[in-house]
């Protein structure tokens, strides 16, 4: 009933709040209509899905064959003794289910054979052909390991750290000229002097510059400290001849390095708007591309060659008339701009599904595009990245050596069905065998890289243990990647990460 | 400090230092095995922890054999899991995100002899990442809920909680510990135990004794951003020596929210901060109760009333309880990325296994995964662990008010209420304090007096009590000209 879709609705709210604060509701959507496959219920496989099952996923599926066992239990927080020879993804399913009614678990009884190497080239190749995003992800020891394999992620919400302000000082639209005229500082009784914007006072004295300097911006640092200095002589003095306490006006000095910052669009977006995929737009293009090709039309017939306006603007000190006069004239303009991106779009195609055309142009100067290279593009001798393997390998100490291990000990499992060192008396005997495979390995590459002995004794010590908490640092890892693919939000990696739990570190290749 | 050229301790001394301590860690828990074996003799011997077949082969791996990597001080040892088992105690401060995490991580690790301590209960809103919790726990305290799902679903596990601050236990409960991990949302908090294990320290002739350090790992979150760090109180930097990469909470200024409001967040603090002891909507001495629904609804239609008054939009429910409850957002995942980090320094300092981290590490993943790795460095004058008596200077003519205000916004003190107490005419007198409302009446008009006036001499040595830690600061006045 509407009633009790009401109340679970306003439940689910709360129980979610503190994630719908990071990616909204409509990220959440995304993620409660999203089915997750998990390939094995390891400890990291499990620790993956509690943290999807946690924040809402729709569904989740565990393929497994293998049966529980006691070193199973030992490290896998969803087994428990008495399922010790149950299936294990029947086991695990119902543990993770119990962590959240709102979820959907299921599982399927069967055996994955694990040769990593093989099973992962094989199993992605199908998901590459079926555009289904493929996250491999393994604890071996104290490493940690995720490769994401996706032809083409679109990010719209990219939620940058730190990001410019979208200010248009250097090119003001004529609303904001206008509105910028309307203010006469020299004018203005003390209180209105020190409550206006600094927005305002940087573009005042930016014209009092241009009129000085034969209407060139303050270009190095001589002449930004002089243009700050300018702006100082324009504080208020008592009748002393002491300087009032204006805070906008330091505020005004204190922005002017970012507010000078020549409006233009990034090389990134700009790559983005070169892309193939925005000449052919069909109505079978994702709405995506539909949109960054409605954006770029814009950009060269109505914007100047500038993106639309975000529309946002900073806190400041101002009384709020002034400030909130200021905000709707940028809001304003976006929403115009915003609206001249429809027309284009429309023009284009008559619907671009569910994408909104004022949340992709608030976000037009963040746009990433993610695209990872194949599993088979990785191994393949002909197209393998020795350049970042060999440039990395520089630092004999860094995570690329880890990396190389993993691909030698898929290569000893190849050989003896097995990884080195699993029983104690296996560790020394394994350590030459484990090198044979390292100089196999780094032959057929032609990588002229010095693998330590250290390494190679050090991943025959492992034994293909999987400590719970390497485990669980590669879960909260790779959730939150698969989270991103899904809701669309943030940046996932490209492509390969490394997490070394003996030293804290971690590193992504692109491989 | 982290741009500090001066490094404390010289490279050699370093690994000496990590030497040094990894022995006498070592030797710490020989004594404890003693004490507590004769403990267990008392009691009627070890529980049945629920034994089976390869349980424990993931960990062996580390215990058991030797490697390259490992601390120079190791000794692979069938013994080292039943340490970690019978005998090697541990403190978890909090149960909530990190805690629940945390608890999860030890007790597959091999930690059997957890405690653990949390003052809340359990709200829905924990429910998306702090997963021992279940709708029927609501209103339950944390550390009890926590400790019974991680009993029975950890055969052999027994974790002891304790629904208490981490205020109301002294010294003798948290020098039972080989090792204190923390998953707390408060600096102050973290400051207060930071202070509580330096207290513990022991100085003979002024050479640390290594068998009084608790070794303390932190852990903090919020949102996609979170850092894990490895203290050894008196040897490496402490909180306090690090206060600056906190940065203390931005409030608004008075003048914005009482009369130029520009964002909807102005408006909420005005009427939680104005308003409502204007007009008392729930009677006399009702104070704002964040987790009452109905006071956030009041709050919610008087905040878009005031925005309506200044034309200011976005003002909605989310976003009034947000700023009322100052809510931090949380997902799981960074929980168990930062927790895991944590516990997996717990096992290499318990075990000897690796050499620790040292000792910071932060980690970002908005885009990509970032982490960043690195030694922070130890505060020469750190007004906690360097001994170094603290300077005050001020003139004789300075207020009081004025030194009040120095210990609480200076970068690196931060105090939130100090109480001042000074020795004059051979009395211990009270200056000012702020937290008994008799005493703070009394003295609040000293704060208007200069030092002079209040009989303070130069040199003279003024005590400081805070929250932020749990030992009275001495400092040195010093009168300038």
């Amino acid at each position: 009933s509407k009633r009790t879709m009401a109340v679970t609705k306003a439940s689910k709210d709360q129980k979610y709040d503190r994630q719908l604060r990071l990616w909204g509701d409509h990220g959440q959507e995304e993620l409660e209509n999203a089915h997750v496959c998990l390939i094995n219920s390891t400890a990291s496989g499990t620790e993956i899905l509690k943290n999807l099952v946690l924040p809402g996923i729709g569904a989740f599926t565990i393929v497994d064959g293998h049966k529980v066992s006691g070193q199973d239990v030992g490290n896998n927080f969803f087994l428990s003794n008495n399922s010790i020879g149950r299936n294990r993804a029947q086991a695990a399913t119902e543990l993770l289910q119990e962590l959240n009614t709102d979820v959907s678990g299921n599982f399927v009884e069967e055996v994955c054979v694990f040769n990593y190497e093989h099973t992962c080239l094989r199993l992605g190749s199908v998901l590459w052909n079926a555009n289904i995003p493929f996250l491999v992800c393994r604890t071996y020891g104290l490493v940690g390991y995720m490769r994401l394999v996706v032809k083409e992620h679109t990010v719209i919400e990219s939620h940058p750290d730190n990001a410019l302000e979208d200010l248009r000082l250097d090119q003001p639209f004529a609303e904001l000229k206008n509105h910028i005229q309307s203010y006469d500082l020299e004018g203005m009784g003390k209180k209105n002097h020190s409550h206006t914007p600094w927005i305002i006072i940087v573009a005042k004295y930016l014209e009092k510059w241009f009129s000085e300097h034969n209407f060139q911006f303050p270009k190095n640092y001589k002449e930004k400290e002089a243009f700050k200095q300018l702006i100082r002589q324009g504080i208020l003095k008592s009748e002393k001849g002491t300087p009032e306490d204006e805070e906008n006006f330091e505020e005004a000095i204190k922005n002017v390095n970012t507010a000078l910052n020549p409006t233009k669009i990034s090389s990134g977006v700009d790559d983005i708007f070169n892309g193939e995929q925005c000449n052919d737009i069909t109505s079978q293009t994702p709405a995506f591309w539909v949109m960054t090709r409605a954006v770029r039309e814009f950009v060269h017939n109505d914007g100047g060659g500038n993106l639309p306006v975000r529309g946002s603007i900073p806190d400041m000190i101002a009384d709020s008339e002034k400030f909130i006069t200021l905000q709707n004239i940028y809001r304003e303009k976006a929403m115009q701009d915003a609206s001249v991106v429809s027309k284009h779009v429309e023009s284009l195609l008559q619907s671009v599904g569910k994408v909104c055309e004022t949340l992709f142009c608030k976000n037009a100067a963040f746009l990433r595009v993610v695209r990872c290279r194949s599993l088979v593009e990785e191994y393949s001798v002909e197209t393998v990245n020795k350049d970042a393997i060999t440039s990395c390998m520089d630092s004999a100490d860094g995570e690329m050596v880890l990396y190389l291990m993993l691909r030698s000990v898929d290569r000893f499992y190849q050989q003896h069905s097995r990884y080195p060192g699993v029983y104690n008396y296996q560790v020394e005997e394994d350590i030459s065998k484990l090198k044979l495979c390292v100089n196999s390995l780094l032959q057929e590459y032609s990588l002229n890289v010095n693998v330590k002995d250290d390494y190679i004794h050090e991943f025959c010590r492992y034994g293909a243990s999987e400590p719970h908490t390497v485990a669980s640092f590669l879960g909260g890892s790779a959730a939150q990647e698969a989270i991103k693919i899904i809701t669309r939000q943030f940046v996932p990696f490209n492509n390969t990460f490394i997490y070394n739990a003996m030293s804290q570190t971690t590193a992504t290749f692109q491989l | 400090m982290l741009s500090h050229p001066i490094n404390w301790l010289p490279a050699e001394s370093k690994a000496c230092m990590n030497l040094l301590l990894f022995s006498l860690f070592r030797e710490k828990k020989r004594r404890r095995v003693v004490e507590l074996t004769e403990k267990m003799v008392v009691d009627g011997g070890s529980r049945d922890g629920g034994e089976w077949d390869g349980r424990w082969n993931h960990i062996n791996t580390f215990l058991e054999r030797p490697g390259p990597f490992t601390h120079p001080d190791f000794e692979p040892s069938t013994e080292s899991l039943q340490f970690l088992l019978d005998t090697c105690k541990i403190l978890v401060i909090g149960a909530g995100g990190l805690g629940c995490e945390l608890l999860k991580d030890l007790a597959l690790s091999g930690f059997r002899h957890i405690h653990v301590v949390d003052m809340d209960t359990i709200d829905v809103s924990n429910l998306n990442r702090q997963f021992l919790f279940r709708l029927k726990d609501v209103g339950r305290p944390k550390a009890d809920i926590a400790a019974d799902f991680i009993n029975g679903r950890i055969p052999g596990c027994n974790v002891v909680p304790h629904f208490k601050k981490i205020q109301d236990f002294d010294e003798s409960f948290y020098r039972q510990f080989h090792i204190i991990v923390c998953g707390l949302d408060s600096i102050i908090a973290r400051r207060w135990m930071n202070g509580m294990l330096l207290s513990l320290l022991v100085y003979e002739d002024g050479v640390l004794d290594p068998s009084s350090i608790i070794p303390l790992i932190d852990g903090g979150t919020e949102g996609f951003k979170g850092n894990a760090r490895v203290i050894f109180p008196g040897m490496t930097a402490c909180i306090d020596c690090t206060l600056e990469l906190y940065p203390p909470q931005i409030n608004f200024p008075m003048c914005t929210i009482a009369s130029m409001p520009r964002l909807p967040e102005h408006c909420v603090e005005y009427v939680r901060m104005l308003l409502w002891p204007k007009e008392k909507p729930f009677g006399d001495g009702v104070g704002l109760d964040a987790d009452d629904p109905e006071h956030i609804q009041w709050v919610y239609q008087k905040s878009q009333e005031r925005a309506a008054e200044f034309s200011i939009t976005g003002v909605t429910y989310r976003l009034t309880q947000g700023v009322v409850k100052r809510i931090i957002p949380a997902v799981a995942s960074t929980n168990a990325v930062i927790a895991a980090a944590c516990a997996t320094e717990v096992f290499k300092i318990a075990s000897s296994a690796y050499i620790p981290l040292n000792n910071y590490m932060v980690f970002n993943d908005v885009d990509g995964l970032y982490t960043y790795t690195f030694e922070a460095e130890r505060k020469e004058n750190c007004s906690s662990c360097s001994q170094v008596p603290q300077d005050l200077h001020f003139s004789p003519s300075a207020k009081l008010q004025e030194v009040l205000d120095y210990l609480t916004e200076n970068a690196s003190l931060q105090m939130k209420s100090p109480a001042i107490t000074a020795t004059l005419e051979g009395k211990n007198k009270t200056l000012y304090l702020q937290t008994v409302t008799s005493i703070e009446q009394r003295t609040r008009p000293n704060l208007s007096k200069s030092l002079k006036e209040l009989g303070l001499l130069d040199g003279q040595e003024l005590a400081v009590a805070d929250v932020t830690t749990p030992q009275t600061l001495l400092f040195k006045l010093s009168f300038t000209s």
